[in-house]
């Protein structure tokens, strides 16, 4: 492993504030058994890294950590390998200094 | 809400907040919304701003806005993993009594600026998500569905001033979704130090800034920028390449950020630094041939959401203010006139962009875009190290002939690139500048 994978995306989140709409996820993963080039690209791309590989070699989504900068809706909702909306009003992340 | 407005105003960044006060100083009823907590808690920005364009909004400006330090120091950097090559210009004339350039910190800023909006008569909507717009029978667009509840509200204009990521113009097919060849992902960091340590690092004194644009071997052979940006106790840091190049690449941008930061030439810049945001966004890199449709019946689109920007001056936010604020007029004058606001007589927007420096400075650069994506190895990678090799066969004093040294620097520039390649990329470089 290079010095580079070191990075820990989860501290750099930690210092943002979020107000997590809970159980409302504004980005769904269309069900698939085997990820398109896009979806697998989001594991890496994003820079939240909510994109995650399972155990079945499927890509999921956890919106908890996103910033909404919609990387991942120009990547991946042409084809329909997402569904991607905006957060509703006030929920999400909220950016101290932006 | 059966209310109807003149006209609604979607997003309170810098082209909503232009849109929505030139508006409302001129008596028309406007209501902006706004999803973030307030205006501004969504926006991330470098973040400089040019004051000429806010002047004309607001010219007292000055006096209250947030502003951080004003720029009298500009570096680009030419960067290798070990080395930059630099070019700085400074000049004590940017200690001016109204500087043309500062610093800000977007959400501070456009909170700042919001406050404004509201004292000259519009009514901002926080916490609302815009989630469709309404068109009638024969696609004249005639308000927007809001998440509140009852959520639907009329206007005869709609102002999409939604940010490059907007949902509303692309769900009523009236632009497309950026590709990912003409959008960056920029990710940035706030570094906080105590105001003495920054200006002692970047020899100022005061309120002075500098900011630092880098290239090179950080983005990895893909079209990418750096900066480093001086606010007062706190330091910009960021990092951003277009998005196709990052999904071919498979490079994460965290990565890349975590490289730029450990850089020698940077890390001195930040030691010791506590950092108490990381934020993300796209840009619009696209140019020119990326600008879709600004107008049609009952609506406008203006600032990121219309993929204005000019990437070589990094005016993002100045052609939001500008396109803001001259769909504001175009709309204000309609409505003045007694004249609905149809396709027919909003074209009168586009007029007005085409005649302004926003469209021509866009014209101007039009094959940029084109020219350093499709060429990004050369000119973000190959010459990068070239130049870092000649500067360093320059200044290293070994002993070795000078005309050798010189011989050996050409021949490295040949064989990285042909003397056709060089001359090619040349005069590409200087039509596309033209």
């Amino acid at each position: 492993m290079t010095k580079e994978t070191d990075v820990r995306v989860e501290d750099k989140l930690y210092q943002n504030r979020y107000r997590v709409d809970s159980g409302r996820s504004h980005i769904k993963v269309t069900p698939h058994v085997t990820p398109s080039p896009e979806l697998l690209a989001l594991v890496k791309l994003c820079p939240a890294r909510c994109y995650e590989l399972n155990g079945n070699g499927q890509v999921e989504v956890a919106h908890d950590g996103c910033m909404e900068c919609g990387t991942c809706r120009v990547l991946a909702e042409g084809k329909g390998d997402i569904t991607w909306t905006y957060p509703r009003g006030g929920y999400g992340v909220l950016f101290k200094f932006g | 809400m059966t209310e109807k407005f003149d006209a609604i105003v979607v997003g309170a960044g810098m082209a909503g907040n232009a849109a929505a006060l030139t508006m409302a100083k001129r008596g028309l009823k406007v209501l902006q919304l706004e999803r973030g907590e307030y205006a501004g808690s969504k926006n991330v920005q470098g973040a400089i701003l040019y004051a000429a364009q806010v002047e004309k909004l607001i010219p007292e400006f000055r006096e209250d806005a947030p502003l951080e330090r004003h720029l009298v120091e500009q570096r680009f950097w030419m960067m290798d993993d070990a080395s930059h090559t630099g070019l700085h210009y400074r000049s004590e004339e940017f200690n001016e009594e109204r500087p043309n350039r500062y610093t800000i910190i977007r959400s501070q800023f456009d909170r700042w600026f919001s406050k404004h909006v509201q004292e000259a008569g519009a009514i901002v909507l926080t916490e609302t998500t815009a989630l469709e717009l309404l068109q009638d029978a024969r696609g004249r667009v005639i308000g927007v569905r809001t998440d509140r509840a009852q959520g639907e509200v009329l206007a005869d204009v709609v102002v999409l001033a939604e940010g490059v990521n907007g949902l509303l113009g692309t769900r009523a097919g009236l632009r497309e979704r950026p590709t990912r060849e003409n959008v960056a992902l920029a990710v940035k960091e706030m570094h906080f130090l105590p105001r003495e340590t920054i200006e002692a690092r970047f020899n100022l004194k005061g309120d002075e800034g500098a900011v630092i644009e880098a290239a090179g071997t950080i983005s990895r052979g893909m079209a990418g920028m750096g900066f480093i940006y001086t606010n007062r106790e706190s330091i910009s840091v960021g990092l951003g390449c277009i998005v196709s190049d990052l999904a071919k690449t498979g490079h994460s941008p965290y990565e890349l950020l975590e490289a730029f930061k450990r850089h020698p030439s940077v890390a001195p810049l930040l030691e010791g630094s506590e950092v108490k945001e990381y934020a993300a966004h796209l840009i619009p890199e696209g140019g020119y041939k990326a600008v879709p449709n600004l107008y049609g019946d009952g609506w406008v689109v203006a600032g990121d959401a219309a993929q204005l920007n000019n990437a070589i001056h990094r005016e993002r936010s100045n052609l939001a203010l500008a396109s803001g604020q001259m769909a504001g007029e175009t709309v204000a004058e309609l409505k003045g006139r007694g004249l609905e606001p149809t396709a027919k007589n909003l074209a009168a927007y586009k007029t007005r962009m085409m005649e302004s420096f926003v469209m021509q400075d866009l014209k101007k650069y039009k094959d940029m875009p084109a020219l350093l994506h499709a060429s990004s190895q050369n000119f973000f990678l190959t010459y990068p190290q070239l130049v870092s090799k000649a500067m360093q066969n320059f200044v290293r004093v070994d002993g070795t002939p000078k005309i050798e040294k010189e011989r050996r620097t050409m021949k490295s520039f040949f064989a990285a690139r042909s003397l056709g390649g060089l001359l090619g990329d040349a005069v590409r470089m200087a039509r596309a500048w033209r």
